[in-house]
């Protein structure tokens, strides 16, 4: 008894340390840096990128694990600026309930999994939204064979499958209600779920973003079947989030998307970029890395946005070859450059 | 001598005291660090999001408290039809596997091993989707027992319509009292002399009575609403009236019934196989009938043995049906540690009052076991 006790008393001493160490630790992570998360991302050698599970055009993996998507390209742009490859991403697999709380306890330092940039996400949970990187609006879709042309077509009792702890939940009751029909949600935890109920009937429409729509019908038993209502009932724009307080970090993951948008407004692409450093116009050189000293105000190097541009490419190379090209969304609508008559517009890179 | 003996106890208690301070801080640091408040308040808040199927009158326009139970009533209706199907189909497979007839003996031997080796979830996935699959679409539906209909978005069944509904109520409440009293009596007229009543049949015929009573001398009527089908567009159709069974709380019911009736299966075979047969040797001795015998001295002694693991089994029913939310059956976990948590953002309170939830609910199931388990306890004297 006496020697058992002493026994335990060593080993709750040890524990104690430890525990006192541990809390040292832990102040000492706290100090000031320029950015921590920079610095983490830096020492760990890759990105921590937490995407969707699985929506073909905006982060979808295929069998061999390879992520490709709009949203990835966030990543893999984040990953070219600050280690130089942007192949080292690790990607992260989120449901729409599970990616904020991913993003605020520290186990992912990107969103970037088509999420609605909305007042209360930006101002109220922790996370801070740094731009758009698709406008997208919430959409119906139907059997072709239902009779329903559009949403004035919809008579009560109308089922709708749809995805929870997201934009779309709502907007669906605010959408129903201003229409006084009655409607009947059938939310599930995931998108397969969902795309599979909708399928076998137990739903006469399925309601989410339009991109998300056309993408997940790629995935129905017989795509032709059905089609997206013409009418788009809410303003979705989806971008990218870190986490609140750490100002360098958010504008390093701002800039690199900005800079794959200004990058196609100059005409800079993957395979030309190199050649651009030459160029007459000084704002092209300054994207290039050949004027100017962009890349110091992050505590970064001169090339991190011609790596960016090199590696990943410009917003329109990266929207054709995920989008376009897979025949999702052929036509670019809003998200064509401000230019050529979308809305895709950002501050200068200077 | 005195110290050594509390000196372990006392590093104990602070090393667990250090550790939940430790979590504490640290939660409240990073909390603070990314500007996010913690506070109940968001349960007053407008909800803004509708839920499928609601026990109680719940709109968008309700608060998230209100979300909250919803959430939890669907739960409790889940556990609660889960609980009393399993029990029942668990005592009838666990007698059936001591069948002296070869095929129910193996039927039930090969049922118990079929669902009790597979994981639930894929059961879950399995009953939902195959229904899905199986069912009809509404305007294709037969007509079941002349009233229902089963079809791809749910059971429509009639709906009772009351006149004098409350009244009704009294005179069923009234019933349960008289019942109750009645056994009272039967059983002092049995200690003091002996008489037996058929206290089952009198307790039935007392419940069936007085509550038919009520439609003669108190005006109570009652009407029936037939679901009705309707045509939404050209080519979807459904019904009007009646209520409705969604399916998936029906695909949710039948897995949890068939999971957790193989498990209180084998705790009834067990509790059977327990009892010695000399015991049922020496009731046959002294003249008991076979009823007798299984009601007077088997079912007492094997019940002790079958309560304690059976109270487990209905307390991971109750938290199974969490899984609910993989199939959109609006449970606690969809509602409120779904949607709710994801518009407010509010994860460490929502998922304790959660956890605080499904703790309390385990609690008042194994409190009211327990209390049944001791009446039913070997009485010293």
């Amino acid at each position: 008894m006496f020697k058992h006790s002493k026994k335990l008393f060593a080993i709750l001493a040890a524990a104690s340390m430890l525990f006192v160490v541990a809390c040292d630790q832990q102040g000492g992570k706290q100090s000031k840096g320029k950015s921590k998360t920079l610095k983490n991302t830096q020492s760990k050698g890759f990105v921590r990128c937490g995407v969707s599970q699985g929506l073909p055009g905006f982060s979808n993996a295929d069998a061999a694990g390879n992520w490709t998507g709009v949203d990835v390209d966030v990543c893999r742009a984040v990953a070219a600026a600050v280690l130089g490859d942007a192949s080292k991403v690790k990607y992260t697999p989120l449901s729409a309930k599970e990616r904020f709380t991913a993003l605020t306890s520290g186990e992912i330092d990107i969103l970037s999994r088509n999420t609605t940039w909305t007042l209360s996400r930006d101002a109220d949970i922790g996370l801070t939204f740094v731009g758009v990187n698709f406008y997208d609006g919430q959409g119906f879709m139907v059997r072709k064979d239902s009779g329903i042309n559009s949403v004035d077509d919809f008579a009560n009792g109308i089922s709708a499958c749809t995805n929870i702890g997201t934009t779309t939940e709502l907007n669906m009751r605010d959408f129903f209600n201003s229409r006084g029909i009655s409607y009947e949600p059938v939310a599930f935890e995931k998108a397969d779920e969902v795309v599979a109920a909708y399928d076998s009937g137990r739903c006469d429409t399925y309601t989410t973003d339009k991109s998300g729509l056309a993408a997940q019908r790629t995935k129905m038993t017989n795509p032709d079947d059905h089609m997206v209502l013409p009418e788009t009932i809410s303003k979705e724009p989806l971008g990218p989030v870190v986490r609140q307080g750490d100002a360098v970090w958010e504008d390093i993951v701002r800039w690199s998307l900005n800079v794959m948008i200004e990058a196609e407004e100059y005409g800079i692409t993957s395979s030309n970029a190199d050649s651009m450093k030459t160029s007459d116009n000084p704002q092209i050189k300054r994207l290039v890395g050949s004027e100017g000293e962009l890349g110091a105000a992050f505590g970064l190097d001169n090339d991190w946005s011609l790596r960016i541009i090199k590696q990943v490419g410009n917003y329109g190379e990266s929207y054709k070859r995920n989008i376009a090209d897979t025949g999702i969304l052929p036509d670019r609508g809003p998200n064509q450059l401000w230019t050529k008559g979308g809305i895709l517009y950002v501050p200068p890179a200077r | 001598m005195k110290l050594k003996k509390i000196l372990p106890q006392l590093l104990t208690l602070l090393f667990i005291v250090l550790i939940f301070g430790f979590f504490t801080m640290n939660a409240q640091e990073n909390m603070d660090t990314r500007g996010i408040e913690f506070g109940f308040g968001f349960l007053k808040q407008e909800a803004s999001f509708d839920i499928q199927f609601s026990l109680i009158d719940y709109d968008g326009s309700h608060s998230y408290a209100r979300a909250y139970l919803v959430g939890l009533l669907n739960t409790l209706l889940v556990a609660f039809i889960g609980i009393i199907l399993a029990t029942f189909l668990g005592a009838v497979i666990g007698i059936a596997r001591l069948s002296p007839n070869y095929l129910i003996r193996k039927t039930a031997s090969f049922y118990i091993e079929f669902f009790r080796n597979i994981p639930l979830l894929l059961q879950i996935f399995f009953w939902y989707f195959a229904a899905l699959r199986a069912l009809p679409m509404p305007e294709d539906a037969p007509l079941l027992l002349n009233s229902s209909f089963m079809t791809i978005k749910g059971l429509y069944a009639p709906s009772p319509v009351w006149t004098n509904g409350l009244t009704f109520l009294a005179f069923f409440i009234l019933a349960i009292i008289s019942i109750i009293c009645f056994n009272i009596y039967a059983n002092q007229k049995q200690e003091n002399e002996g008489k037996q009543f058929s206290k089952l049949y009198i307790s039935t015929s007392l419940l069936i009575i007085i509550p038919l009573l009520s439609f003669f001398i108190a005006g109570v009527d009652l009407s029936w609403s037939f679901p009705e089908i309707r045509q939404m567009s050209q080519s979807s159709y459904t019904f009007d009236g009646g209520f409705k069974i969604p399916p998936e709380l029906i695909a949710l019911t039948l897995a949890l019934t068939l999971y957790t009736a193989t498990f209180i299966a084998e705790n009834v075979r067990a509790g059977i196989q327990g009892i010695g047969k000399g015991q049922k040797e020496a009731a046959a001795s002294i003249g008991l009938t076979p009823n007798q015998v299984l009601k007077l001295v088997i079912m007492p002694q094997a019940l002790r043995i079958i309560i304690p693991p059976t109270t487990n089994q209905y307390l991971n029913l109750t938290k199974n049906s969490s899984l609910a939310a993989a199939i959109a059956y609006p449970d606690l976990v969809l509602v409120f540690a779904g949607t709710a948590m994801m518009q407010t953002g509010k994860a460490i309170e929502i998922v304790g009052i959660t956890m605080a939830t499904y703790l309390t609910i385990s609690l008042i199931i194994s409190l009211l076991m327990n209390w049944y388990n001791k009446r039913i306890a070997i009485q010293e004297k």
